[in-house]
């Protein structure tokens, strides 16, 4: 393939090793299906009807491809999930919800690229035996639904989707579903219980995979738009060869959205693993503003517990064993994982010392308390009593014994709820505590012990 | 006031329908969404209308509409700006881009509260929201006008023309 020339000021950085976001800000590049096509497009298609469905799902597996929503579970295991005597229809969901805060990755794909997603998509349905699939998009995206719709009547009408696709006998179609602005459509069973048309409270587990129990209550995959995108790459270069990229049970490339105090802010496609928290702060993205210093980064979207600049972690077992900075962090699903965080959706958020904390979190649980689905009872009272709490933290109206109270509120949602949206919704308010307890403290009026039970601060700046 | 669905809307909403074979009632959003989009906001009647077309009881669209902060109760004004409020963009300047936009357009936004999300300017032609992440923390701060998508938002007064 020849060189790809990007769009002047949107060049790759050296560091990047581009394989899904390959025609992103691509000089002369649109979206339409003729374009796609001159550049490869439905190939790995083709390939993959002449191969039987299980020996796709193998190559996923081989490759150890993850997820990357947020969970990082392997992909290829999930597909495995459908029960083998299932005599009911499969169905695909393409998790294009993207509303994690601090990731800002699928958004370029669904608008720039949309057939590398469908291409993807046509594979994995021909896999796990999928004939009918939608893509979830959120509704903030309204371009995007669009552009998706006119791709899916291209492909449609050149045979990549639709009835007996590519003479291979294979069936699917295609519908884009728009959601209406939840974040908790991003919750899978809640995601599916919005396309059935009804409030999307995600679904009491087990069944722990919607594989064994989705859509209509058939065997269900949904997969996030960057991995199923994956899918065709690893097609294209072999399972082998795809899972030489990244490090080992960390392998492939992934897409870090970085945002907050930083030069250059944006999204980069690395190898997992190859790059560090510090070279991506100060290499890729061209470091702090001037004169400022890292205070603390959040790894992996706003639910992911925050990391604090100087904290040491232990990561690696036995002989392997080591110490090491946040800015020394290989940014990998395991090592976030053992630092206490997580790679989560791939959204780095860098907090420098400029910033007061109490304002940062309060923003953080005015988010999770606008998003609570309130189907359970910690997660609906408790995300609202930690966003009242940090209301009055920063209205200066806080007494000391107010952080007590909200690690308490926050504990006891975390292990106490249907979804993961209890978790995400606590490990902020934990995490910052833990690690920024003097300067949440600092924040507090140690005059107003009492003020905890006048009506006043109960109600003031809490206007939810 | 006689709520008439005009044939061209029917049309596009019997077609959205069809892509769901399986169950009419996965169709609630959509359905709400092509009538959301040409009233600008749900009625009563509009709630009636969908759950008519779907056999449903009309309670069963109308929690869907109450639920999602995407559908609106209420009119907006011709051009409806969401800011998004949330971590990355409130770090790039989003409260000060919502007051500058409220300043801009003549909007008061001290009624606003979790149930009533939305701000109207006195003339009925602009309307404000802060929306929860609009995924583009890296380009904050970000706004949308209708399905219209600004990023780096800095100069107000030029973003407040193109909106006659």
């Amino acid at each position: 393939m020849s060189a790809i020339a990007y769009k002047s000021g949107r060049e790759p950085h050296a560091r990047e090793h581009r394989v899904v976001f390959r025609n992103i800000d691509r000089d002369g590049w649109d979206p339409s299906l003729a374009t796609a096509l001159k550049n490869g497009a439905y190939e790995q298609l083709n390939k993959a009807l002449t191969m039987e469905p299980t020996a796709v799902t193998d190559e996923v597996k081989k490759a150890g491809l993850r997820g990357r929503g947020g969970a990082g579970f392997p992909t290829g295991v999930k597909w495995g999930f459908i029960p083998p005597t299932n005599t009911k229809p499969v169905y695909l969901i393409c998790n294009a919800d993207e509303s994690e805060p601090g990731t800002f990755k699928d958004r370029y794909i669904l608008h720039q690229d949309p057939h590398q997603l469908i291409e993807g998509m046509v594979i994995a349905c021909y896999a796990v035996g999928a004939k009918l699939a939608y893509i979830y998009v959120r509704e903030e995206f309204p371009e995007a639904a669009t552009i998706l719709e006119t791709a899916i009547a291209e492909a449609k009408k050149k045979g990549f989707l639709g009835k007996n696709i590519l003479q291979s006998g294979f069936d699917l179609e295609i519908y884009v579903h728009r959601g209406a602005g939840a974040y908790i459509c991003g919750e899978e069973t809640g995601l599916i219980e919005s396309l059935e048309g009804k409030r999307p409270y995600p679904r009491i587990k087990p069944p722990y995979f919607p594989a064994a129990m989705g859509l209509y209550l058939c065997p269900t995959i949904v997969n996030n738009v960057e991995t199923l995108c994956h899918v065709k790459h690893i097609l294209e270069i072999g399972a082998e060869a795809w899972a030489n990229t990244g490090t080992p049970n960390n392998t492939g490339t992934r897409i870090l959205c970085v945002s907050g105090d930083v030069q250059k802010p944006g999204y980069f496609e690395v190898e997992v693993g190859k790059v560090t928290m510090g070279e991506l702060i100060h290499e890729i993205c061209g470091g702090l503003k001037p004169g400022r210093k890292l205070k603390a980064v959040i790894p992996g979207g706003s639910s992911a517990k925050v990391l604090r600049a100087g904290e040491s972690f232990t990561v690696g077992r036995g002989d392997a064993a080591k110490t090491i900075g946040l800015e020394d962090i290989p940014m990998d699903f395991d090592t976030l994982a053992a630092c206490g965080s997580m790679a989560g959706s791939g959204g780095v958020i860098v907090i420098d010392d400029s910033r007061s904390i109490s304002w940062v979190l309060n923003n953080i649980n005015n988010f999770y308390a606008h998003e609570s689905c309130g189907q359970c009872t910690p997660c609906r009272e408790g995300s609202l009593w930690m966003k009242k709490i940090t209301d009055r933290l920063v209205a200066g109206k806080a007494s000391p014994s107010d952080i007590d109270t909200l690690d308490s509120v926050a504990r006891n949602i975390d292990g106490r709820t249907i979804c993961a949206f209890g978790e995400a919704c606590a490990w902020p308010t934990e995490s910052f505590i833990d690690k920024f307890r003097d300067e949440l403290v600092a924040d507090t009026k140690p005059g107003l012990e009492t003020a905890i039970v006048n009506a006043e601060s109960l109600t003031a700046a809490a206007n939810l | 006031m006689s709520f008439l669905v005009p044939a061209t809307v029917e049309s596009e909403i019997d077609e959205r329908i069809t892509h769901y074979p399986v169950s009419k009632r996965s169709a609630v959003l959509p359905v709400l969404h092509t009538l959301q989009h040409h009233f600008g906001y749900l009625s009563e009647e509009a709630v009636e209308w969908t759950a008519a077309k779907l056999d449903l009881e009309p309670i069963k669209v109308l929690e869907v509409v109450t639920f999602y902060p995407g559908f609106r109760q209420s009119a907006p004004g011709k051009y409806h700006i969401r800011v998004c409020r949330t971590l990355s963009c409130a770090m790039a300047g989003s409260y000060e881009l919502m007051e500058s936009l409220c300043a801009k357009t003549g909007i008061d936004r001290s009624g606003v509260d979790h149930h009533h999300p939305i701000a109207l300017s006195a003339d009925g032609k602009f309307s404000i929201e802060f929306a929860e992440c609009l995924a583009s923390c890296g380009s904050g701060p970000v706004c949308m006008v209708n399905d219209d998508f600004y990023e780096n938002v800095s100069d107000v007064d030029a973003l407040i023309q193109q909106y006659p």
